[in-house]
């Protein structure tokens, strides 16, 4: 049977991905940045999974105004490395897991979460830059993929509950599928940020960490801020801290806080990361 | 009838609502064609000549000729969309947004460096706060 190992939250800044292309990672303004997943790169060497459910938004790239899921999982054999407008990021094309995606597809729809079905779909610096801060520069990434792309572009995007309990449901699924696979959620995007209008440049670094703090022990206050909240307090983008919530909701009741990183700024951007790992209570702590 | 007014109340910000999104979207589906590399050099060739092939109002096409940011979202674009439009320019993100808050470049790198722009006073016009 397939089982959950594993959470992991982290920003997912365009900047952070060109720095390491462009072999800037040391300079003094990124050596912090990368530094952060330092402790990760080295944990994951032997927590290594099948399969990462990586939860991102797409930033009109796969998905113009012509198309908007609310929710949609890439369900191919592989997804291409878009061309965002500067040319495709120099990173080895993303390997899916076609057939836990299409089980997880039908689970979800079953269970009341009426994803859209993706068996062609672009991915952008949302979903490559977090497999790059874990796992570096490499010629083939080290584990395989399944997409959840989540409209966090126009309004209104799921709310906070909604995605709680899509991770939920996303347990649910993965605790189904009889393959004894090793499974991790990421949930990606964030912090604070907002890149338009005057009030560009946004942090609200209180609520940042107040956020990073309540998502282990208290996630129960965190599913109900509201879609004007996240404006006003974290910034027009800060919205797409909801992706962060079906990760957690995800790894049931419980979860230990295994790393915590946070650091303002890369680019516009606080960047903030996680890693968590459920606990189950009933076998006493054991996950 | 969703009330998305309250939005309107955040200062320096605008809300890309649906109705927003089908007023910006011929702006926003000439943005998507810059993610091919012949239609950018076409783009630069001839900007205008680019523009007038795609259904954008005369006001929609002004803002982008003159990389107008804040007005291409008041056109209905949105800032995940014009971001072709910088990159094609090889203008980073944090460029562009400096541009739109009426800073220099240097001093919105400065403050993001010293923590951003803290939330105090730009959370509610009518609150004040």
């Amino acid at each position: 049977m397939a089982r959950i190992s594993a959470g992991l939250s982290t920003s997912h800044v365009p900047a952070i991905g060109a720095a390491l292309d462009n072999g800037r990672s040391s300079e003094p303004y990124w050596e912090p940045v990368f530094a952060g997943y330092d402790w990760t790169k080295k944990w994951i060497t032997t927590e290594m999974p099948d399969v990462v459910i990586l939860v991102y938004n797409d930033h009109a790239t796969a998905f113009s105004s012509e198309i908007i899921p609310t929710f949609a999982i890439g369900c191919a054999d592989d997804f291409a490395v878009a061309d965002e407008g500067f040319g495709p990021r120099p990173v080895p094309a993303v390997v899916g897991h076609p057939d836990l995606a299409c089980h997880l597809a039908q689970s979800l729809i079953l269970d009341e979460f009426d994803m859209t079905v993706v068996n062609k779909m672009d991915v952008d610096h949302g979903l490559t830059v977090p497999l790059s801060l874990v796992f570096g520069r490499c010629d083939q990434w080290p584990v395989r993929v399944v997409p959840i792309a989540v409209n966090v572009v126009q309004y209104p995007p799921p709310t906070g509950e909604r995605c709680y309990k899509l991770g939920q449901a996303i347990r649910r699924a993965v605790e189904a599928y009889p393959e004894d696979l090793t499974v991790q959620v990421w949930g990606t995007g964030g912090m604070s940020h907002q890149l338009q209008g005057t009030r560009a440049g946004l942090i609200n670094q209180p609520f940042d960490r107040s956020f990073l703090e309540a998502i282990s022990a208290n996630a129960e206050g965190l599913r109900t801020i509201s879609h004007l909240e996240y404006l006003r307090e974290a910034g027009s983008e800060g919205i797409e801290l909801v992706m962060w919530l079906i990760m957690r909701g995800a790894l049931g009741e419980h979860v230990e806080e295994l790393h915590r990183f946070y650091h303002v700024p890369a680019s516009n951007t606080a960047v903030g990361h996680l890693v968590l790992a459920p606990v189950d209570t009933e076998t006493k702590g054991n996950s | 009838m969703v009330d998305n007014s309250a939005f309107d109340d955040i200062p320096g910000t605008t809300v890309f609502t649906a109705e927003r999104a089908h007023q910006g979207f011929p702006l926003n589906q000439f943005c998507m064609s810059l993610m091919r590399a012949d239609n950018r050099a076409r783009f630069k060739a001839d900007e205008r000549a680019y523009l007038d092939q795609w259904p954008m109002s005369e006001a929609q096409k002004l803002a982008v000729l003159a990389r107008d940011y804040n007005a291409m979202i008041a056109q209905g674009g949105n800032i995940y969309f014009l971001a072709k439009i910088f990159s094609s320019d090889g203008v980073s993100f944090q460029t562009a947004a400096a541009s739109m808050t009426g800073m220099s470049v240097d001093e919105y790198a400065a403050m993001m460096l010293a923590g951003g722009r803290s939330p105090e006073g730009v959370r509610s016009k009518s609150e004040g706060r």
